[in-house]
């Protein structure tokens, strides 16, 4: 099957590529540019573990061709952290709050969350159970998480940035 | 967990569509979300030739009023339409169904005209279609066609459309003063065991003037509760029973059975879900 040209800006670098169609946006990024801080749990839209951000929005990166992102801005959770070095704000909340424990499903959660939290600066308890629910943790538990997401809000809050 | 390898077609027109879906037939299939599809695809449930990607196709996406009518572009997505307030306004029931569906995470991809065309019968968007009588428009290069929602659905992931046709959008009329959508899903945002829409209109009096009943998750495709809604025509509001009219509502519908619920269970389940929708929609139309 012929490859196609594809040319997409990840992390804020031009990346040009030439891909099969069916190459999920998943598999380019971890095989081929070698982002492996976007995870594969279940591969068909389920676990969230793969969820990156296209032009902004969260979505799974298993149930898009790498090639339909051509012309996009894709965001992995390696591009979430501060140029210097060091975790995103939603990270740290992670952390203080015990929010995860194997880590494999961390990534999509911290990118879906950091998506949330771009719409929904104050969010209710309600809201960030919803919008926590299309992530699976299989060993934290929920508890932890829903306390860092809304430490990170409160955390925005008070430095007043968003 | 690797799709097997397929020509892909990314046309920007609409015409270049249609002619696409002339030369492949039904070694064609259109992607529009691709939140149902690709993962088939993944599985190996389904495998084509050609993928022809509607995403590049920005013409298929809006929300639009005009005559009464509200006209869905096939492409919109379902984020859009739940943060929609043309959508809020206008087709309340096609807002609230947008809720249960996923996560916020799949609606950011997922299309009114993909959910439609996939025709899963546990989705509430074909539910709504078919509540509401909404209108599909399907096109191809022998041109364009109006299909009514209860003739689209046809079956388990079956629809009216040929091979050659692409749905292009869906125009819904019907303006009832109160609507419900409620569902049974193990955990939220799952496919619902069993679901139900609902649509009430009343007259100066306060008698039902309509009352649709959609049931989904119950049968192949979502189903019109008729005989229970004509028999609620007419009803003083204050005299409905909502619990009774949910009964009523599943009496001679035989539900499937599948790993998630067996028949009988899917059967109370629906009939309850069916008098708490009656009874959410009723308020709605009387207290708005």
């Amino acid at each position: 099957m012929a490859e196609h040209h594809l040319e997409v800006t990840v992390n804020g670098q031009a990346v040009t590529a030439m891909v099969e169609p069916r190459l999920t946006l998943a598999d380019f990024l971890r095989d081929r540019l070698r982002l492996t801080g976007t995870h594969l749990g279940c591969e068909h839209g389920v676990c969230g573990a793969c969820t990156v951000l296209a032009d902004g929005a969260a979505i799974r990166s298993c149930l898009v061709f790498a090639i339909q992102m051509q012309g996009s801005a894709v965001t992995t959770v390696e591009g979430l952290t501060p140029r210097e070095g060091g975790l995103s704000d939603v990270q740290e909340a992670f952390r203080a709050e015990h929010g995860l424990q194997c880590g494999f499903c961390t990534p999509g959660f911290v990118v879906s969350v950091t998506a949330f939290l771009a719409d929904h600066p104050d969010p209710t308890l309600a809201q960030v159970r919803e919008a926590l629910s299309g992530n699976l943790c299989r060993c934290t538990g929920y508890q932890g998480i829903v306390r860092a997401v809304q430490a990170a809000a409160r955390a925005r809050q008070e430095t007043g940035r968003d | 967990m690797k799709a097997a390898p397929f020509e892909y077609h990314a046309p920007e027109t609409l015409d270049e569509v249609l002619a696409l879906l002339a030369e492949f037939g039904d070694d064609a299939k259109v992607l529009a979300g691709g939140q149902s599809l690709v993962p088939m695809l993944a599985l190996r449930l389904a495998r084509f030739g050609q993928l022809i990607d509607l995403n590049r196709i920005p013409t298929l996406r809006y929300v639009d009023e005009g005559g009464g009518v509200t006209r869905v572009g096939a492409m919109t997505t379902q984020a859009t339409i739940g943060g929609s307030q043309e959508v809020r306004c206008r087709v309340p029931l096609l807002a609230d169904a947008t809720a249960h569906i996923a996560h916020f995470q799949i609606r950011n991809r997922g299309t009114i005209g993909g959910s439609l065309s996939h025709a899963d019968p546990s989705a509430e968007y074909p539910a709504v279609a078919v509540t509401l009588d909404a209108e599909i428009g399907l096109a191809s290069t022998r041109g364009a066609r109006t299909v009514v929602a209860t003739d689209f659905f046809t079956g388990t992931f079956a629809t009216a459309a040929e091979p050659d046709e692409v749905l292009t959008e869906v125009r819904f009329a019907h303006r009832p003063q109160g609507c419900a959508v409620v569902e049974l899903a193990r955990r939220h945002g799952d496919f619902a065991i069993a679901g139900v829409a609902c649509a009430v209109e009343l007259d100066p009096a306060e008698r039902i003037r309509s009352l649709r009943l959609g049931l989904f998750g119950v049968a192949s495709t979502p189903v019109r509760a008729t005989a229970a809604e004509q028999a609620a025509a007419g009803t003083a509001a204050g005299e409905i029973d909502p619990q009774e009219v949910g009964q009523a509502a599943l009496s001679g519908i035989s539900c499937v059975s599948d790993v998630h619920a067996d028949a009988g269970y899917r059967k109370r389940v629906a009939a309850h879900l069916a008098g708490q929708a009656v009874r959410q929609a009723m308020a709605e139309a009387r207290h708005g």
